[in-house]
């Protein structure tokens, strides 16, 4: 038994899996469904692993993911073709550059790292899609995507929680 | 055998590195992309491959996805009419009365109307024919606003045609595939509609962002719009016929003039594609693009009204413009008419046509 500390993650593990169940659950909530006279909301799922991934390691991987992930929202969607491949790599980038801070915060600190995040994201794609379509898209739709994405950040904490300590290289 | 017992085992900054130098060529890849997009061009080539391909399969995947939900909504629907059908069958009684009224003027109308256009000669608009299609997916955040249906090509869509749920105007088709369509809700920050305020007649742009309620755009007129009118789509431009109900005017929290969405009454399962050719495309292009203009006719510079003088006053004509505007040399002897002011040689002419007008 080894007890080096860099042993290698499994790309699929950590990269693959956490990509396809958030692309599955992306097609999930875009039926068209009415609970009550209300539709489902439109979480950013891709943004849990734009957090998580950047906070566990820097990879290389990861971008590449990223990118595809924002390419197929932008296609499911029907929105401008890389409005969400910028934004979410925005995120990745904004949080892999303050990682450092972030690490061995507690839950609470992690969860605003991550809703901060999030809105970066969001900040991006509202200005993209200005200077896209020359119009500003509303607020009141963005808050309310924030909110439906900032309350994933446990399955981002599960996603760090279980793969940060693989590699302590990058601590 | 541990990573670190071998030569890659210390390769954290080079990976590092390498990581940053992948995340800024995703970076530069996605800008170009972003750059390169071209969704709302109205080109069916503008689409592209992979929205044509992820749309082909999303359909029946999305329609498989959202069974469950429509089969439950279904039975709680069922289940919901069975319990309250009492107090169901006397709404809609009271219903039925409102509305043979309605049928009844609506058959007056009919007959009084086709008896005027009869009297007036009025072309009126063909019938539209039209596909039904069921929705199976729905985006709905502040970025985007659309809506896959599973007709397609091959059901005849094309890009541009209008989209109605039973109770009014969706969006329009920006995209095809073979079995699927992109529906751009009206409520799209990209959307722009041309719409009429039914009561006044007056114009505006429907335009989309992102929320439920569209504004009302480039509103002209005095007292154009009041609380409750009727929105409807004014037609210009030819790309969505006359008529179509849209919604009804509603003043926002922000102050802007807004239109509550008939389609939003209720769910959108199922959506109307009208095949509606706009008048460009009815058009003969060729017998208009052949225009007949009437000749152009140049002035004569030797048959100017104003000229210069005439270096021998005897020899002057008299001028068709009024005398004190002219000052001219009154003429030593009668002339025939129409001839040149300043014609250098005061020779009687034959009266010439008139000229066509500058």
């Amino acid at each position: 038994m080894s007890f080096s500390a860099a042993r290698p993650l499994d790309p699929w593990r950590w990269i693959g899996v956490p990509a396809l169940l958030c692309i599955g659950a992306t097609i999930l909530l875009a039926a068209p469904i009415q609970l009550f006279g209300l539709r489902l909301p439109e979480p950013i799922f891709p943004m849990v692993c734009a957090f998580g991934w950047a906070v566990i390691r820097p990879s290389i991987l990861a971008p590449v993911v990223l990118l595809l992930m924002g390419l197929f929202l932008d296609i499911y969607w029907g929105g401008a073709l890389g409005l969400w491949a910028v934004s979410l790599l925005l995120a990745y980038a904004v949080t892999l550059a303050m990682r450092n801070m972030m690490t061995g915060q507690s839950r609470p600190m992690m969860w605003a790292w991550y809703a901060g995040m999030t809105l970066a994201a969001l900040t991006a794609g509202y200005l993209i899609t200005m200077l896209d379509v020359k119009a500003a898209p509303s607020l009141v739709g963005v808050v309310w995507q924030f909110l439906a994405t900032a309350i994933l950040y446990p399955f981002a904490h599960r996603l760090i929680d279980r793969f940060e300590d693989a590699d302590v290289r990058f601590r | 055998m541990a990573l670190r017992q071998d030569s890659f085992g210390e390769l954290k900054v080079p990976l590092t590195w390498m990581a940053v130098v992948a995340l800024i060529v995703c970076a530069v890849v996605g800008v170009s992309i972003l750059l390169s997009d071209r969704r709302e061009t109205f080109q069916t080539e503008a689409y592209g491959a992979a929205r044509q391909a992820v749309d082909t399969v999303s359909a029946p995947v999305g329609g498989a996805v959202a069974a469950p939900g429509r089969w439950t909504g279904d039975l709680l629907g069922w289940l919901r009419s069975y319990v309250a059908v009492a107090h169901e069958n006397r709404r809609l009684h009271k219903v039925m009365v409102g509305l043979q009224m309605q049928a009844d003027e609506a058959v007056r109308l009919r007959d009084e109307n086709e008896r005027l256009r009869a009297m007036l000669g009025v072309q009126t608009d063909p019938p539209i024919p039209m596909v039904t299609a069921r929705v199976v997916t729905d985006s709905r955040g502040p970025f985007a606003n659309a809506r896959l249906a599973n007709a397609g090509s091959r059901a005849g869509v094309v890009v541009g045609f209008p989209v109605l749920s039973e109770r009014g105007l969706v969006g329009r088709i920006v995209g095809v595939s073979g079995d699927a369509s992109r529906v751009l809700l009206l409520t799209d920050v990209a959307s722009r509609t041309p719409v009429m305020i039914d009561r006044s007649n007056a114009r505006a742009i429907l335009t989309g962002d992102g929320g439920p309620n569209p504004k009302l755009e480039y509103l002209r007129g005095r007292d154009a719009v009041h609380q409750g009118d009727r929105v409807l789509t004014s037609g210009d431009g030819g790309v969505l016929p006359r008529g179509l109900p849209v919604g009804r005017a509603v003043k926002g929290l922000d102050g802007r003039w807004r239109v509550v969405l008939d389609a939003d009454a209720g769910a959108i399962d199922w959506v109307r594609i009208l095949k509606f050719k706009d008048y460009s495309q009815l058009a003969d292009q060729a017998a208009l693009a052949q225009t007949h203009l009437p000749p152009v006719i140049t002035e004569n510079p030797d048959d100017r009204i104003i000229g210069a003088p005439a270096p021998a006053p005897k020899a002057a004509a008299p001028s068709a413009t009024p005398p004190a505007a002219v000052k001219t040399p009154a003429p030593a002897a009668p002339k025939p008419a129409g001839a040149p002011v300043a014609a250098p040689v005061a020779t009687p002419k034959p009266a010439s046509p008139p000229r066509p007008a500058q």
